[in-house]
């Protein structure tokens, strides 16, 4: 795995984009704001899901609505997500932050993946609910929390105080 | 007092001096003000993609921003106190950074336009609001608010 992000990062579009003075800022600016429109919807849908929000909208008109808009956020913040990765592969290979945070995406896509596969299947019984059942709940629960720590992860990604030594 | 005057007096609160002299205060009151954005973001996008026609466009538009008015009063306070605690340990460096100014700017014309035009066309009877004038305050609500989070992310570089 090393191996390989030596050699991603040896390739000429990893450095240009790392030595750029102007892409890497702007992708990386990008990244962060688009936390906004991806985020901050799917906060909105997993507190509706909680019954900590808009009780008065159905819950199906909440998800059904609001997700194509985290799902394209969510291709910014992939693309340019693997943008940032690319410029500095071996860096964020060795960073504990980065791999905690790859960690956790996988368990919020476990998370949404389980979710739609399960209680969501019966959202028209239960979506004009202000509470939603507790299997719904546990899933905006998990999320908020998964996302909270992806945040974090991601910003302390900036410190090697924990890196291992090449 | 000038305003250098000030800023220089926050810089050296006990504040701002405990800031600088962590390694992990900064990234850690940074994360909650990541944190704090996105839910403002969830809770202005909410109501203004409503006002352009997009998003929960079955609601009323009074419903969304009543109920989206806690969580954007929250995420707006957890941001203004996150925000002072990290202007704190670098002001002087901010007052003559021109990122600083134009995301105060911003941030106040985001708020004065929030609470009065967006407020008024969200409360407004459907029936009396012409589509293109709700489409107009939306975008411009959107603009305002992008100005911020534009401001400070330029803030970091510097």
């Amino acid at each position: 795995m090393l191996g390989f992000c030596q050699w991603l990062a040896s390739t000429p579009w990893s450095v240009a984009l790392h030595e750029s003075i102007w892409v890497y800022p702007i992708v990386e600016s990008v990244h962060v704001l688009t936390l906004c429109l991806f985020l901050g919807l799917v906060v909105i849908i997993d507190l509706r899901l909680l019954g900590a929000t808009m009780i008065k909208t159905p819950a199906s008109e909440v998800v059904g609505r609001l997700e194509p808009w985290t799902m394209a956020g969510f291709m910014v913040m992939a693309v340019s997500g693997a943008l940032l990765f690319y410029a500095i592969p071996v860096k964020a290979y060795l960073n504990i932050f980065f791999r905690f945070k790859v960690l956790f995406l996988v368990m919020a896509g476990a998370n949404t993946a389980v979710f739609h596969r399960t209680i969501f299947r019966t959202i028209g019984d239960w979506g004009g609910d202000p509470k939603p059942p507790l299997r719904a709940r546990l899933a905006g629960g998990v999320s908020l929390i998964l996302w909270a720590a992806i945040v974090v992860a991601g910003r302390m990604i900036a410190y090697n105080w924990f890196d291992k030594q090449t | 007092m000038s305003v250098l005057a000030f800023f220089t007096w926050c810089e050296n609160t006990w504040l701002g001096d405990a800031i600088r002299d962590s390694n992990w205060l900064f990234p850690a009151i940074e994360s909650v003000h990541l944190l704090g954005l996105a839910v403002i973001g969830g809770a202005v996008l909410v109501v203004n993609l409503r006002l352009l026609g997009f998003g929960l466009g079955r609601q009323p538009v009074a419903q969304l921003w009543r109920d989206t008015r806690p969580w954007l009063l929250g995420s707006l306070t957890v941001m203004l106190a996150s925000g002072l605690m990290l202007f704190t340990s670098e002001s002087i460096k901010l007052y003559y950074h021109e990122a600083f100014w134009v995301k105060m700017s911003s941030l106040l014309l985001s708020i004065l336009f929030t609470f009065t035009v967006v407020r008024k066309v969200a409360l407004a009877d459907p029936g009396r609001v012409r589509p293109l004038w709700s489409r107009v305050v939306g975008l411009v609500s959107i603009v305002l608010w992008s100005g911020v989070g534009v401001g400070g992310r330029w803030i970091g570089f510097s």
